[in-house]
């Protein structure tokens, strides 16, 4: 779900590098307040599966693919402020070495696939894993998180579209729906999956999370 | 770092370097959506990257250049977010030598 350049017009793009760097500068503010050293290289490891999960275009129907975001994994285990400040990495890496996701289009690439992804998903996850309080709450959670996360993120691209002139927006909602409510299905299963292997091998992490996990570990 | 962590990199590694290579061709949803509205051609690419589309340039086979541009990017993206983390979580010395000149 990668934009490309040529697409976005500069009212469009340079809105949403802006407002992107404005919340990745706080992202990386809160970050530096919660995060701690030895939680680095966690973060890098994590960066560096997304970053090659996303490069394992899955098939769904009619000759169309789609692969992982990744937003909703990195937020159940490190939040969602320092799960976009990793995203926005990723982002930013794939832009200047790959070229996937044009180089104007890097702001509106963070807008969509780091922050609005994450926010509807991780919100999502939350609501659930406080209503349904167990594991497998949690990760009934992290399925519907993921899921709309994908829709969320697909809506406003389609949103950026049509603010570009590109195409009525009705049509643009409707085609990105339509594709990523079958992408997130897939973004869903690959959450959970690895969600549910790290709680098998890290009992330690209460919810997966753990820079709350190491704020209570100290707390006690 | 953990065995756990270093068993996770070697996942990511694995990954990107046994399992990219024969990834779905198939366009993604926003191009296929681009294909289907009829804006696809104006899609491009403005930035002259080193890897684009995941290629390692000079190899003849696409797998083997997908693979190893995918190591690559492993070994980056790990680089780079663990440089962002040190630079965020490195703390300021404590005590009074931080106010003497």
């Amino acid at each position: 779900m990668h934009i490309p350049d040529g697409l976005l017009d500069p009212k469009t793009w340079a809105s949403s590098a802006a407002i992107s760097t404005a919340a990745v500068g706080y992202a990386a503010r809160h970050t530096a307040r919660v995060m701690e050293e030895r939680h680095v290289p966690t973060m890098g490891v994590l960066a560096a599966f997304i970053f090659a999960a996303q490069m394992v275009n899955f098939p769904i129907i009619g000759g169309t693919s789609g692969h992982l975001v990744g937003a909703v994994l990195a937020a159940a285990i490190l939040g969602p402020w320092t799960a976009i400040l990793l995203l926005t990495t990723v982002l930013t890496v794939q832009a200047f070495l790959f070229g996937d996701g044009g180089i104007t289009a890097l702001g509106a690439n963070v807008l969509n696939l780091a922050i609005v992804a994450t926010w509807s998903g991780y919100g999502i996850y939350a609501a659930v894993s406080r209503l349904w309080p167990s594991a497998r709450g949690r990760l009934a959670g992290a399925f519907a998180g993921a899921w709309c996360s994908t829709l969320a993120a697909s809506a406003t691209v389609a949103v950026m579209l049509a603010v570009s002139g590109l195409v009525p927006l009705g049509l643009a909602l409707g085609a990105m729906l339509t594709w990523h409510a079958l992408i997130g299905l897939g973004e869903g299963a690959i959450t959970v999956a690895v969600l549910a292997y790290v709680a098998q091998v890290r009992p330690d992490l209460a919810g997966f999370r753990m820079v709350r996990a190491a704020r209570l570990e100290e707390a006690n | 770092m953990s065995r756990f962590l270093w068993w996770a990199l070697a996942l990511a590694a694995a990954l990107a370097v046994a399992v990219a290579p024969f990834a779905s061709p198939d366009p993604d949803g926003l191009e296929r959506v681009a294909e289907d509205l009829g804006f696809a051609e104006r899609a491009a690419v403005w930035l002259r990257t080193p890897f684009a589309d995941y290629l390692f340039p000079g190899i003849g086979s696409e797998r083997v250049a997908t693979a190893v541009a995918g190591a690559l990017g492993v070994a980056a993206t790990a680089f780079a977010v663990m440089a962002v983390g040190r630079l965020l979580t490195r703390r300021m010395e404590p005590g009074p030598g931080r106010h003497a000149r």
